[in-house]
């Protein structure tokens, strides 16, 4: 078994406008030392999937089925105050904003020292000593001062260098980052993407990051899945989802990425339409009311929902065409749209 | 930070000297607009049936015949430096502090309010403690527990205690327990006893005003805490929290109610110190001394200076109590901490 495995995973939350099916049946695997990207627009349920995966849908109104297994242990049946002590020591998360992510009354310092004291039984002293150490090594200036520091005090770069080494103080096993760029400046984001990179060589951690931008996770990723409404529709290797992704809506997203060896005067080519709502999922193939190629299903995509089913070596996709249909399209439609743009 | 201190000392100087202003204004410069004379003013301290000249000698010795912005500076100076109060049959001397001499007691109100400030000290202390532990405690647990039958239950109580006037609940616990059997507490017509006479005693005997203000108070507080922690409690840095693995109790105390409770601090502030300028209410109810009880016998009774010491005196109560906030605000928010 896997380092982190999970079976059939749904989340969904009751509302009053009706069942929201964040996640849908997700199923994947990831070992120690690998990255795993998670793709998709806002509401496909990443960030769902990542907290979900840290236990904290737990107590909550979500209806959480399928299993998590983390290094043997199943977590979805496991009590709540068990994945608690697993969580910042076992699994660590990195969140999107790291100004409304830290609490602003307690320095830096005093954050990751009580992240850190949970886990350990260590005087204040020590463990302060450790965040100094983490700061240094996360690449923040003079570490033994800007301790001290409160986190409106800090840029956005040093702000989430510091969530990083607030979610690094227990030597996490498993880290997860949620839009760990986003929010931050374009410079700053590629210097944050080094820095996860080499730490988590030194950690040998399992990274996940979640992001809807591809370029930040053709960087990190060693395996991309590409989520859309719940589901994974695509998941494959960086090298299968960039050379030969098979799935529309995988070229939809490669379609609309900004790049910088493109033409200015090229336009991207976004994804018709807007993501699909979780309560009332299209019928068949979640994708199909913006899929460019449902007449190529016989109409199956309106009526049935597709399997996911492997391609090759694999590489999985979510598709009702046939397998040599997805790669014809891919080779002579849209690989030369792609590449004319670029 | 000292820059800050100054700056903020000299403004709640500035603001005292506005509310003197206002006061005195209140007092001897719109009655006469409204067509008094000064010798009018002068009657009321000359008893009902003295003629027009007894009234104009007293208007000249009271000083009603000056212009008003010396009969101001004569009432400033007064507070610094102490006055002589002629009131006929002799001179009273009104030693610094005076805030005015009553002609009516013939005494300076200024030891008077010192000899009821206890009162309403005790009062104000003892109501804070039982109502910032009962409405935050309470505000918490609703808000963890939004929609429950809890929830439900104690913001009805609450909205009661908001709109229950104190002469109404004070009256009700008087009956049911002191006057009324077999609820009885305190026996009737108890009143203050000093803390430092007998401890058990004063609090005994305060305990029914202290829970009948605390009601008003806690229930206000029990809302505003209530709010305060669901706003927090969704804030992404509890999710932080949470994803560090604390246990529950360190992310709603540590985390959100951290977080929540710097707003009521700043209305705590403020509300205790308008109550150290006389609970008049809770007072007048419980027939406790204190300084509101000593502000409405002194309206009732028509006896301008001790009105006019109290209001001074509350004055300088919520001038300094915005003073202490906003000191503690720096504190506690180390976002407004100052360079």
């Amino acid at each position: 078994m896997s380092f982190l495995e999970l079976k059939d995973l749904r989340i969904h939350f009751p509302t009053d406008d009706g069942l929201v099916k964040s996640v849908d049946g997700l199923s994947f695997s990831l070992e120690r030392g690998k990255t795993l990207g998670i793709v998709g627009e806002s509401g496909s349920g990443k960030s769902v999937t990542s907290l979900g995966i840290l236990g904290l849908h737990k107590g909550g109104r979500a209806r959480i089925s399928g299993e998590i297994w983390l290094d043997g242990e199943e977590l979805v049946s496991a009590s709540a105050e068990h994945v608690r002590t697993l969580r910042g020591k076992k699994m660590a998360m990195i969140f999107q904003d790291p100004l409304s992510s830290m609490h602003p009354f307690y320095t830096v310092g005093q954050q990751i020292v009580e992240a850190y004291r949970i886990h350990n039984d260590v005087s204040k002293k020590v463990a302060r000593k450790h965040a100094i150490d983490l700061l240094g090594r996360v690449g923040i200036p003079q570490p033994d001062r800007r301790v001290d520091s409160y986190p409106h005090e800090f840029s956005g770069g040093m702000r989430q260098r510091a969530m990083i080494a607030m979610a690094l103080s227990c030597d996490p096993e498993l880290l997860i980052a949620d839009e760990p760029t986003t929010a931050l400046d374009v410079t700053v984001q590629a210097q944050i993407l080094d820095l996860m990179r080499d730490l988590q060589r030194d950690f040998n951690a399992a990274l996940i990051i979640i992001t809807h931008d591809l370029g930040v996770v053709a960087e990190l990723s060693d395996d991309i899945l590409v989520m859309y409404g719940g589901k994974c529709i695509e998941y494959g290797t960086t090298e299968d989802i960039f050379e030969r992704p098979e799935h529309p809506y995988t070229w939809g997203l490669l379609g609309s990425m900004p790049r910088l060896d493109r033409e200015p005067t090229e336009r991207l080519l976004p994804i018709k339409g807007s993501p699909p709502s979780l309560i009332n999922v299209p019928s068949g193939c979640a994708f199909h009311p913006r899929c460019a190629f449902e007449d190529r299903t016989e109409g199956r995509a309106k009526t049935e929902v597709p399997e996911l089913l492997e391609t090759e070596g694999g590489h999985l996709v979510r598709c009702h065409m046939p397998r040599d249909l997805r790669r014809a399209i891919w080779e002579n439609e849209i690989k030369p749209n792609l590449e004319a743009a670029s | 930070m000292v820059t800050y201190l100054i700056r903020r000392l000299i403004g709640a100087v500035v603001m005292l000297a506005v509310v003197s202003m206002v006061t005195f204004s209140i007092f001897f410069v719109v009655p006469r607009w409204a067509g008094a004379t000064p010798v009018d003013m002068a009657t009321r301290y000359v008893g009902r049936t003295a003629s027009a000249e007894m009234a104009q000698v007293a208007a000249q010795r009271l000083g009603f015949l000056d212009p008003v912005i010396v009969q101001y500076g004569r009432w400033v100076k007064a507070i610094f430096v102490g006055a002589d109060y002629d009131y006929g049959a002799g001179v009273e001397h009104c030693s610094a502090p005076c805030f005015g001499y009553s002609f009516l007691s013939r005494l300076p109100v200024w030891p008077d309010m010192l000899d009821r400030l206890p009162v309403t000290a005790s009062l104000a202390i003892g109501a804070a403690v039982i109502w910032l532990i009962a409405g935050v405690a309470t505000g918490v647990l609703s808000a963890l527990k939004r929609g429950s039958f809890f929830d439900r239950a104690a913001m009805s109580v609450a909205l009661a205690g908001v709109s229950l006037p104190i002469f109404f609940t004070g009256l009700v616990s008087l009956v049911v327990f002191s006057y009324g059997n077999p609820f009885r507490v305190t026996a009737p017509g108890s009143t203050y006893t000093p803390f430092e006479q007998n401890p058990a005693t004063w609090a005994y005997n305060l305990l029914l005003p202290w829970i009948t203000l605390a009601f008003l108070y806690a229930a206000g507080y029990a809302r505003l805490t209530r709010a305060g922690m669901l706003e927090t409690m969704g804030e992404d840095y509890i999710r932080t929290a949470r994803a560090k693995g604390l246990p529950e109790r360190s992310v709603v105390v540590r985390h959100g109610l951290r977080a929540a409770l710097t707003p009521i601090i700043t209305i705590f502030g403020l509300d205790f110190g308008l109550l150290l300028g006389g609970a008049v209410l809770t007072e007048s109810t419980f027939s406790l001394p204190g300084i509101g009880k000593y502000a409405i016998d002194a309206i009732i009774a028509n006896d301008l200076p001790k009105v006019m010491g109290v209001t001074m005196l509350a004055a300088f109560f919520v001038v300094f109590a915005s003073l202490i906030v906003d000191l503690l605000y720096a504190v506690v928010d180390p976002r407004v901490r100052l360079s």
